[in-house]
């Protein structure tokens, strides 16, 4: 009886996802200078729709339920949430001083914001809207990562030009890694052992070893007929089997494929200019990149490692998130 | 002359064609440095030129593009009308050198009518000019213009469109031309400001904000519609104001053409100029 039970709820939880996957996926793109989010349909390819938020949005993640949207309002000091059904703001966290990026566990809680302008790490817990600790890090923090086992916070500091070890448990810094100039964003690998740093100015990724706490490698990048001071890069994204890392190169207006075997680029992809952050959608078949001077998202086929799509959003697109359905 | 042509059947027609498409082609064989001159253009177009414009691009989406392109990719097709551009009006060239050696009045002493004779030159030239292309976009894939894989199919019924068009446009000119050393003239006055004053080497947008009466030169300019035949049907889209404005052009330069090489109206003969 029970077995038949447990098919039955098999069957219809297949059903579901089934028809789950019917559903468009749906990107969501924070444009800073609109104040707006874009609502992006990827089968249609087109934006269907866009939602005021606060002033200045900036970093944008899911939770991990896909409930709702997390957006940084740095210039209203806070982290608002919306509802994904409804598409309207249902509430807002302490997020401290102009928050830029954020990082939430694995575990869905708690969330880690950099606050740009007070020199610190904001530890809120989600559910319950509370901040849980400030942990002060250095001078201007950007980058928050969470390693994948969620023991282990990365937070880079601009003007510090360092990414600092967080210990999950005593949220206290364990280390510090010098980097090159202005470090942006933090990215671990999907199994732990190493986690990217890309530096804005001083144009490099470094590779820092997750058990040793040390730069074991650094990937520079040179795009023909580009000067190198416009190769900036910013967001990282790995494939799942961690075999490919993505690295958007800001005003040189390309996205770098990198083999993390041999730490080598190999092939540089023409997007939008000034490309910031990337997304993959869930099934990993795009790679999705915010282009900000050109007011649209580029859309890359991962399988292929080819840009197909441009698609138009509103103006100074930052991040971007892509719902499952 | 079409009473005598009615006596042909359908394959003797085709032992014609075949024969003319046949001596364009050895024409094309044997002389190699036509071949290797008509790939090199393209490629130096490609290899100099556009690495100096690299940065340039980029900047906005136009169809049929949907993303943004490498400014090799977006003068390949502009480069492609550009080697039938120079193979029509060499092989209106060859006319004249025909012309002058004799070897035409064979051809016109054929008992098939006239402008069957002339529209089986013209199809041979544009075969030649294909072949020609097929080259280029072989040289181009390995330097890593990106096309779509099926593109090569796409783009064949615009080639050949785009090649009648030139290549009619060419013929008319060789009616007109006496001497062999007037082919000078022709690049001159024709390939240049035809290939310059078009969308192949910048898009028309980027002409209207620099200056609005080159860009209306270049909305006349038959051949932009030829490029752009060209670029949308190698996305396997379609222009259809281009596929308009190249198959009315064609049917004009080519009537043009059969009446300019009609000896009883002809302008050879008004100029004394012609075979014999």
């Amino acid at each position: 009886m029970q077995t038949a039970m447990n098919r039955i709820l098999v069957a219809a939880i297949g059903i579901l996802l089934a028809s789950g996957n019917a559903f468009a996926l749906t990107a969501y793109v924070s444009n800073e200078r609109d104040n707006t989010i874009s609502v992006v349909d990827m089968d249609q390819m087109k934006t269907i729709k866009t939602i005021d938020v606060g002033q200045r949005p900036r970093g944008i993640l899911l939770t991990k339920d896909e409930k709702d949207i997390l957006v940084c309002a740095s210039d209203d000091d806070t982290i608002q949430i919306i509802d994904r059904a409804t598409l309207q703001i249902v509430g807002s966290l302490p997020s401290g001083p102009d928050p830029e990026t954020f990082a939430l566990r694995d575990s869905g809680n708690p969330l880690y914001v950099s606050n740009e302008n007070d020199n610190m790490v904001t530890v809120i817990d989600v559910p319950t809207r509370k901040v849980l600790a400030q942990i002060p890090t250095g001078v201007e923090p950007e980058g928050m990562a969470v390693s994948p086992d969620g023991q282990t916070i990365v937070n880079t500091s601009e003007t510090t030009n360092m990414a600092h070890f967080i210990d999950y448990q005593t949220r206290k810094v364990v280390a510090n890694v010098l980097v090159d100039a202005r470090p942006r964003v933090a990215m671990f690998k999907h199994d732990g052992s190493q986690v990217w740093v890309s530096s804005e100015l001083g144009g490099t990724v470094s590779i820092i070893d997750t058990a040793k706490r040390a730069v074991v490698g650094k990937i520079n990048f040179a795009v023909q007929g580009l000067r190198s001071d416009v190769i900036q890069p910013v967001g990282i994204r790995f494939t799942k089997d961690d075999a490919t890392a993505f690295v958007a190169l800001g005003p040189a207006n390309r996205v770098a494929v990198i083999d993390t075997k041999t730490q080598k680029v190999e092939k540089y992809l023409l997007v939008g200019q000034r490309v910031w952050q990337m997304a993959f959608t869930p099934d990993e078949k795009y790679l999705l990149t915010t282009n900000g001077l050109s007011n649209d998202i580029s859309v890359i086929d991962v399988a292929d490692q080819k840009v197909i799509k441009s698609i138009q959003v509103g103006r100074l697109p930052w991040g971007v998130a892509v719902a499952a359905q | 002359m079409t009473a005598i042509a009615q006596g042909f059947t359908f394959r003797q027609h085709l032992i014609c064609l075949r024969g003319i498409t046949w001596r364009e082609g050895l024409r094309f064989v044997h002389q190699r440095e036509r071949f290797v001159s008509a790939l090199v253009r393209p490629l130096v177009w490609l290899f100099i030129f556009a690495a100096g414009f690299r940065q340039i691009l980029g900047v906005s989406i136009i169809p049929p593009y949907e993303t943004y392109v490498l400014y090799e990719v977006y003068v390949t097709p502009g480069l492609i009308a550009m080697i039938q551009l120079f193979n029509g009006m060499q092989s209106s060239l060859s006319m004249v050198y025909d012309r002058e050696m004799g070897n035409m009045r064979m051809l016109l002493v054929s008992p098939f009518p006239r402008w069957y004779l002339l529209v089986s030159k013209l199809l041979a030239s544009t075969a030649v000019s294909i072949l020609q292309v097929a080259a280029f976009l072989i040289v181009a894939e390995l330097w890593g213009v990106d096309l779509p894989p099926w593109s090569w199919l796409t783009v064949l019924p615009a080639l050949i469109l785009v090649g009648l068009m030139l290549g009619a446009l060419g013929m008319l000119l060789s009616s007109m031309i006496k001497q062999l050393e007037n082919f000078a003239g022709v690049m001159n006055f024709v390939i240049f400001p035809m290939f310059f004053a078009s969308s192949a080497l910048y898009p028309l947008w980027l002409v209207q904000q620099s200056s609005p009466t080159v860009y209306l030169i270049c909305r006349l300019n038959p051949f932009t519609y030829g490029i752009e035949l060209i670029r949308f049907s190698l996305y396997g889209k379609l222009d259809p104001i281009a596929l308009a404005v190249v198959v009315v052009m064609t049917a004009v330069f080519m009537i043009a053409a059969i009446v300019a090489y009609d000896p009883a109206k002809g302008l050879l003969v008004r100029r004394g100029g012609g075979p014999g």
